[in-house]
């Protein structure tokens, strides 16, 4: 979307460089022609390209979303929401809400209750409207680990499939986007598609991701996620709550991770896999509030981060309660 | 190493602070630089409903109604197959080291204070000192509802059948409306295992 087609409408911004003269030109007469010429051309070359994808001019000329700002931003919310209703019948609402004065959210996952039943996995899907199946998408990976050789990606299985779980000499250790205060994600990013808000939380706006995919190289965590193909994503199955930069659905060909559930979080709730977990070992909430859960954690626990080395900074720790 | 720049960054943040206050009155008409303190939320806590009773042994008084004479020896019993046969809660513990001996619809703590069933965790806590401090501050066990406002926080009897306590797995129902979690006997089954790439490329 960063590369600049002038629509008919707007000015153009500078000459394009010229071409050197033929002997007996007319030279006045050449370089009228030659714009109105490269005017039709662009405006062919618009519109051609926009009955060919099906995407209207509005959507073409989207801005980012840091540029939208009130009554441009309410048209383009309209329009999103519009098109959910019209492709699955129900009425959604996305919202923008900004990060809180004074919040930076951390996440800390016990490693030793966590007993691997991928019930995080499968209520992040519903909560953030990720595709079902061909192309299924899970946020959240978790990675069965012998005990014997600790946290070792060496000896990790993410499709495990036991009748029944914990296995006797297994760990689990659930993976998702460590929300790094130096991500390299967002390095990677061409178009600055991603940026970290305030609050600590890494967002994309996918109507300005290219889907490239640099971020997926760039993140060490394997925590970006690409939709190759049309996104499945049954009618009655879709979350109406949702926020721009969250759990609103995706089209094809973009990049997309956790954001901490954003549409809950910034409104003050727990993320949907914390409040799924059987053994409550996700905890979740304000780094800056010491009477947080979060910094109980910090403050009494063994904590530690996912491939520190890498001077990612997250802020996603996971840490031994007992 | 995060913790270390977290608190770095924090003294540096001090740090400013007190130089804009040594600054003094020439400084007073300047805005404050510090940011505003969060928005935060009155506490409230809402305790789980508690696990429903086995069928029809509660409440208790309706057998042990003080007629009978209370025998306090430890010893098999004839009645209670349900409880005594999964009981697995240490090695010395019997029935009267919790349930309170006179009035069998309480608990009873060590000392003898009398706990109603909606407080077992106090009971618990006498000896499971260091996991009742984590879960008062909410390290163990779960919460739900909002990270800065109103919560729920389940009790030890939602994930932990008092008798049998190694926590194997819960169940999760609602009964007249309200969201009841309880303890099983029986390991939790894992959710379908991710598509492998080569399986969604058909």
């Amino acid at each position: 979307m960063t590369t600049q087609i002038e629509a008919p409408s707007l000015p153009v911004p500078s000459e394009p460089p010229e071409r050197p003269l033929q002997a007996g030109e007319d030279e006045a007469r050449h370089d009228e022609g030659r714009r109105t010429f490269m005017k039709l051309a662009a405006a062919s070359g618009v519109m051609a390209g926009l009955s060919g994808c099906s995407v209207s001019l509005d959507e073409f000329l989207q801005k980012h979303f840091k540029e939208l700002k009130g009554e441009e931003l309410k048209k383009v919310l309209a329009r999103l929401e519009a098109k959910q209703k019209a492709r699955w019948g129900q009425s959604v609402r996305i919202g923008t809400e900004a990060a809180q004065e004074g919040v930076e959210f951390g996440y800390g996952l016990d490693i030793s209750r966590c007993v691997g039943c991928r019930r995080c996995v499968y209520a992040c899907v519903q909560e953030n409207n990720q595709s079902r199946e061909s192309p299924q998408i899970h946020w959240i990976r978790v990675l069965e680990m012998d005990k014997a050789h600790g946290v070792d990606l060496a000896h990790a299985e993410v499709y495990y499939d036991p009748a029944t779980v914990p296995q006797p000499g297994k760990f689990y250790f659930p993976v998702q986007c460590q929300q790094c205060r130096n991500p390299p994600c967002v390095k990677a990013c061409p178009t600055q598609a991603t940026w970290k808000e305030k609050d600590g939380i890494v967002v994309i706006d996918y109507d300005w991701c290219i889907g490239c995919r640099c971020c997926m190289s760039a993140c060490p965590y394997g925590a970006r996620h690409f939709t190759f193909a049309e996104p499945t994503l049954p009618a009655g199955e879709l979350n109406p709550d949702q926020h721009y930069l969250g759990n609103r659905p995706r089209p094809k060909g973009v990049v997309e991770k956790c954001t901490f559930c954003i549409q809950r979080a910034r409104n003050g709730r727990y993320t949907a896999c914390v409040e799924v977990c059987p053994v409550g070992a996700r905890k979740f909430g304000n780094l800056l509030d010491p009477e947080s859960e979060i910094r109980k954690v910090m403050e009494t626990k063994r904590v530690f981060i996912f491939k520190e080395e890498l001077a990612t900074h997250p802020q996603f720790y996971y840490f031994y309660a007992s | 190493m995060a913790q270390v720049d977290v608190q770095a960054s924090k003294s540096l943040a001090a740090l400013a602070t007190a130089l804009a206050l040594t600054a003094g009155p020439a400084r007073a008409g300047a805005p404050p630089s510090a940011a505003p303190p969060p928005k935060k939320a009155p506490l409230v806590q809402v305790q789980a409903t508690t696990p429903p009773f086995s069928d029809g042994i509660f409440p208790c008084s309706t057998c042990h109604d003080g007629t009978q004479k209370v025998k306090t020896e430890r010893r098999k019993l004839d009645f209670h197959d349900d409880q005594q046969d999964v009981l697995a809660h240490g090695a010395e513990r019997w029935c009267l080291d919790c349930h309170d001996a006179q009035n069998r619809d309480l608990l009873r703590s060590a000392s003898g204070q009398p706990i109603p069933f909606t407080e077992s965790y106090r009971l618990c806590g006498q000896c499971h000192g260091d996991k009742y401090r984590d879960w008062r501050v909410g390290v163990h066990g779960k919460r739900v509802g909002m990270w800065n406002g109103e919560k729920t926080y389940f009790l030890c009897v939602n994930c932990h059948n008092p008798h049998t306590p190694r926590w194997k797995g819960v169940k999760d129902e609602v009964v007249e409306g309200k969201r009841i979690v309880s303890p099983t006997l029986e390991l939790l089954q894992p959710e379908p295992r991710p598509r492998r790439p080569e399986e969604m490329r058909k």
